[in-house]
């Protein structure tokens, strides 16, 4: 609750301020909000009413025995399932969340997380257009293995 | 038309399934609506000054001072700037490649292209508020403090392993341009 009044008050300052210097600038900002805000409600519901489906239907005894003991086999799994997938944080920490409470250990989460962020399989035909392949190819499998080790320290060191 | 239907697909298939499960077993139905609009409910109340922080941040931070100061021989500078523009940026990963590419087009050096991506992809100021409310400060503070390094690492091992030479300068036309 603390965390939500401090965001609405560092948001309403930060509002003024911009209204104060540059009001085109700040209607074209509350613009920016309202599209990228409308454009993500889709598939926000989609994953929201996803996630309490699993948490209403994957036994919590799975989700852990999965995911919950850091088992290599375990590890490796969620951590390719973050690589492969694609989605934005603000569906990606509910999930998280939805798995720590289901029983998944920190390192398990940890690893799906930083794979997910530092991996993307999905937007690799994307990057190679930009790039080219050799600099795609390096660019993930690099992040995969420094995703692998974050995590895993992070699942150390938060036990 | 269609193609804003079809993004709701996901959503009217969870709707589906949420109305048969309440049919067939209700106690699990009530209960997979219930913690969908707990969490639905927990992110109405908190995105909307996220998103006002997003478009704002999107507005002020300014392209120009970025693409005069990563070249070459910027440096630690280099490096610095690259990170803090990113970590403003607003977007997902795939809206960061044409802003890289446009750097690399610039002069940009290709170390601190690559550390603009990974920032970009992994610590932009938003992504650290979702991550605090939902998994706690402790995992987001050690995720920051040991994600830098490697977003970093990556940077000039990216630069080794393409032989971009003494210039640091990313040999343009490597990307198969057919878009």
């Amino acid at each position: 609750m603390l965390f939500n009044i401090v965001l609405y008050v560092l948001a309403a300052a930060a509002l003024c301020i911009s209204f104060r210097r540059d009001r085109q600038k700040t209607k074209k900002a509350l613009a920016i909000a309202w599209n990228s805000f409308r454009n993500l409600i889709p598939t926000m519901l989609g994953i929201i009413g996803l996630i309490g489906l699993m948490l209403a239907l994957v036994p919590r005894e799975v989700i852990a025995g999965l995911f919950g003991n850091n088992s290599p086999a375990g590890i490796l799994l969620i951590s390719l399932a973050g690589a492969v997938t694609l989605m934005p944080a603000f569906i990606a920490f509910p999930l998280a969340a939805s798995l720590l409470q289901s029983g998944a250990s920190v390192m398990a989460v940890a690893c799906f997380i930083t794979t997910l962020l530092m991996v993307g399989i999905i937007t690799a035909p994307m990057e190679v257009n930009f790039f080219g392949k050799k600099f795609t190819f390096w660019r993930n499998a690099i992040g995969f293995v420094l995703a692998l080790v974050i995590g895993g320290v992070m699942g150390v060191v938060l036990q | 038309m269609k193609s804003q239907l079809r993004r709701y697909a996901l959503f009217a298939l969870v709707m589906v399934a949420d109305l048969f499960l309440s049919w067939q077993y209700p106690a699990r139905g009530s209960e997979a609506v219930k913690s969908a609009l707990d969490y639905l409910v927990e992110m109405l109340l908190f995105m909307p000054p996220i998103f006002v922080l997003v478009g704002l941040l999107d507005v002020w931070v300014p392209r120009q001072i970025v693409e005069k100061n990563v070249g070459p021989d910027s440096g630690v500078r280099g490096v610095v700037i690259s990170i803090l523009v990113a970590t403003a940026a607003a977007g997902p990963l795939y809206a960061g490649f044409p802003v890289a590419d446009a750097l690399l087009r610039k002069g940009c050096r290709l170390a601190n292209a690559v550390i603009f991506l990974g920032t970009w992809a992994t610590i932009k100021i938003p992504m650290l508020m979702m991550e605090v409310k939902f998994v706690g400060l402790p995992f987001a503070l050690l995720r920051l403090a040991l994600t830098l390094p490697a977003i970093i690492a990556t940077g000039y091992l990216m630069e080794m392993i393409l032989k971009v030479g003494e210039t640091g300068r990313f040999a343009q036309g490597a990307g198969e341009k057919n878009y």
